[in-house]
């Protein structure tokens, strides 16, 4: 799907798009178009979707015009349909020809696996669409991103870039796109950080690791950076909750191998590899007043407080004083 | 033999009662019974309604009485939730019932089981219905207190107080009813502190038993944090063994019967979409009911562990009132050895901040911890 020239590459008659990432989706089918359009510009597109279908409209926009022209249907969500838009789908495939493209999404899972199956053994052009979920594929998506347009980027720019709007891959794809469009030359951190600088994904974890290190200040920068991305208070108070409770499990398990412990303890070994770092400069006592602190936190953003943020905010405060004493 | 044999220890209660059932004029359509848990307000509001059924009055052996008090009656209608709260479509769903004259009997009667689950909005609309019914509506609510109804429903019922029955007059009944041996229904209704369904639990499952013993033993090993966070793990594990053993079996047997009514082949690999969609619902349903269980469970463990810190307390003080663990002397002794009165009283406030927490959706396991954590053994 990464063609860079747009050399008008013939649609076959069938075309699955296979996955569930909504921008490669999104890329694959304006592709598709672009190409159908080249080939015979007098093509005619319609679009439907497998959600809210009517029973017998596929086999009525299949059938062949009055002036006989070109068709093409795009059918989004396949994944979604109902029986009688299956059944539709699958009496329809057959009579797929030149005259006749079919564009089908399906976004993965079991449902409509049929049609799937069915696209497969008729010869279908399959593009795959899969889920970019890790910090490696959201590497690799940037990285292509700015290849295709013929531009470098540096690995810590990308890193800066993907630290700043990993989490929607949209969001990333435009960003992007804006800095391809409005730059010049090589792409390194520095650019990046004029573009996004100061806006960071803060998750839970992050939060729990800067105030258990002590750290208040950044500690609660990444919370208000995490609060204002969108996340909830709820699960940051969660995540500060476990990681204690890790760090007092292996801080009163003593020494022995970490494979041992992790068996013994229920946790991965990184974990406790992790934990046993963390636990330099803390005291049982200490540790045992930030779970108070954070069980208290708790009943707080659950409705016991008036303001859930201040409630969290409190607790990495406590956490971070209680760090070192 | 009276239909009111199974309410024990009620005198002052049954007074009331027993006057409106005997007095039309002494009736009322709306009642609230309120008393602690354990203290048979479901098993009165349904006594109440066999006598109010029966032609004698509450003879106990006719068919009226037998039915009411076992919640099989045509005109008696038990409303309990297994899940947090009671829905508002459950409450309209009553304001219709409570329109119905009665099919077999004198009265219709409406039991809620746990009035204190009635949401702002389901209580609100079950007003009308309870304020106006029809003329052979009775309406019987039950709560642990007055405090835990809607004041627009407290103002609209007449109120029955029950109270904690003695220890004997529950260890009474086990004998009586349930065949147990006495010494083992007086040390059960002992360590139930009175509730009568907890009781008869631990006079005859022995896993129930060793479960307490475990939970009233623990204080004492908790010296410092590691402890007290292994601690808690052990109670929140105490209860998910306990809700396990209760609700697996149950959970299988209702899926099993649920494919049999669709008349679904259990053995099949998946199953059509519109049979998924009920068994979805039904494990949905459990689901809630396994939140419900666990905190249950947990909030009873924490009243057990409660009574070891109380009977410590008593000891220290010299109260001349009876110890709740007379059996586990050691831990009782200890604790109150190792911490002074007002240790005892923060521990104890410790616990209630755990139990309130819990209600108010605090993960259990983090609430324990917590709480543990203040339990710490001085040195």
């Amino acid at each position: 799907m990464s063609e860079t020239v747009a050399v008008a590459q013939r649609v076959p008659p069938l075309v699955l798009i296979h996955g569930p990432e909504s921008i490669l989706i999104e890329r694959a089918l304006s592709q598709v178009a672009a190409d159908l359009r080249l080939a015979q510009p007098e093509i005619e597109i319609s679009r439907l979707s497998g959600v809210a279908y009517d029973a017998g409209t596929l086999p009525m926009e299949a059938s062949p015009s009055l002036f006989g022209e070109a068709r093409a249907l795009i059918i989004r969500d396949a994944d979604e349909g109902s029986e009688a838009f299956q059944t539709d789908l699958l009496a329809v495939l057959p009579d797929a020809s030149e005259d006749l493209v079919l564009v089908v999404v399906h976004k993965g899972g079991a449902r409509g696996k049929k049609i799937v199956d069915a696209l497969k053994s008729a010869k279908a052009r399959v593009i795959d669409t899969p889920a970019i979920k890790t910090d490696r594929d959201k590497q690799d998506f940037t990285t292509n991103e700015f290849r295709r347009a013929g531009r470098k980027a540096t690995p810590d720019a990308v890193r800066a870039l993907i630290e700043a709007l990993g989490s929607d891959v949209a969001e990333l794809a435009s960003a992007c796109q804006q800095l391809i469009s409005d730059t010049t030359g090589l792409i390194d951190e520095q650019v990046v950080m004029t573009y996004h600088g100061g806006k960071v994904e803060a998750t839970g974890f992050r939060v729990a690791d800067a105030a258990i290190a002590g750290d208040a200040a950044e500690a609660l920068r990444l919370l208000r950076h995490a609060i204002a991305t969108g996340l909830d208070p709820v699960p940051i108070v969660a995540v500060l909750a476990s990681q204690l409770r890790q760090l007092v499990k292996v801080g009163a398990a003593g020494r022995g191998r970490s494979a041992d412990l992790a068996r013994d303890l229920g946790m991965a070994p990184w974990q406790i590899d992790r934990a046993r770092r963390a636990l330099s400069g803390w005291s049982g006592d200490a540790l045992g007043h930030c779970i108070q602190a954070v069980a208290a936190a708790d009943f707080e953003v659950k409705g016991g407080g008036r303001d859930p943020v201040y409630a969290v905010e409190r607790a990495i405060l406590t956490i971070a004083a209680e760090h070192g004493r | 033999m009276s239909v009111w044999r199974e309410v024990v220890g009620q005198e002052p209660a049954l007074a009331i009662l027993t006057k409106a059932v005997a007095d039309p004029a002494a009736l009322t359509h709306a009642w609230l019974f309120t008393g602690p848990p354990g203290s048979g307000r479901s098993v009165a509001a349904r006594a109440f309604a066999g006598a109010l059924l029966c032609p004698q009055g509450g003879c106990g052996e006719c068919r009226e009485c037998r039915t009411a008090v076992d919640g099989t009656h045509a005109d008696v209608d038990i409303v309990a939730t297994e899940g947090l709260s009671i829905k508002v479509d459950q409450a309209r769903d009553l304001v219709q019932l409570a329109a119905r004259r009665p099919s077999v009997g004198r009265w219709r009667i409406i039991i809620v089981e746990d009035a204190d689950r009635l949401t702002e909005h389901s209580g609100n609309g079950l007003l009308k219905a309870i304020e106006e019914p029809t003329a052979r509506t009775i309406w019987v609510l039950c709560a642990p207190s007055v405090e835990d109804v809607l004041i627009t429903l407290r103002s609209r019922s007449r109120q029955v107080r029950l109270r904690t029955p003695p220890v004997e007059a529950v260890a009474a009944l086990l004998v009586e009813r349930d065949g147990i041996d006495p010494a083992m229904a007086r040390y059960a209704a002992r360590a139930a502190q009175s509730h009568v369904g907890v009781a008869r639990r631990l006079a005859r499952d022995e896993g129930a038993r060793i479960r307490r013993r475990q939970v009233i033993t623990m204080p004492m090993r908790i010296s410092g944090v590691g402890d007290a966070i292994g601690a808690a793990s052990d109670l929140m594990a105490i209860a998910e063994e306990e809700k396990e053993g209760a609700l697996t079996e149950r959970n299988t047997a209702e899926k099993e019967r649920l494919l049999a009514t669709l008349g679904a082949d259990p053995a099949a690999r998946t199953q059509p979409p519109h049979i998924r969609s009920q068994l979805a619902a039904l494990e949905k349903e459990q689901k809630t009911r396994a939140t419900r269980f666990t905190r249950d469970v947990v909030d009873r463990t924490l009243v057990d562990l409660l009574s070891a810190y109380r009977d410590a307390l008593v000891l220290r003080t010299q109260a001349p009132v009876a110890l709740v663990n007379e059996d586990t002397m050691d831990t009782v002794s200890g604790l109150a050895r190792a911490f002074g009165a007002d240790g005892l009283l923060r521990a104890m406030t410790a616990i209630g901040t755990a139990r309130e927490r819990i209600a108010a959706n605090v993960p259990p396991l983090l609430a324990l911890e917590a709480m543990a954590i203040s339990l710490r053994v001085p040195r």
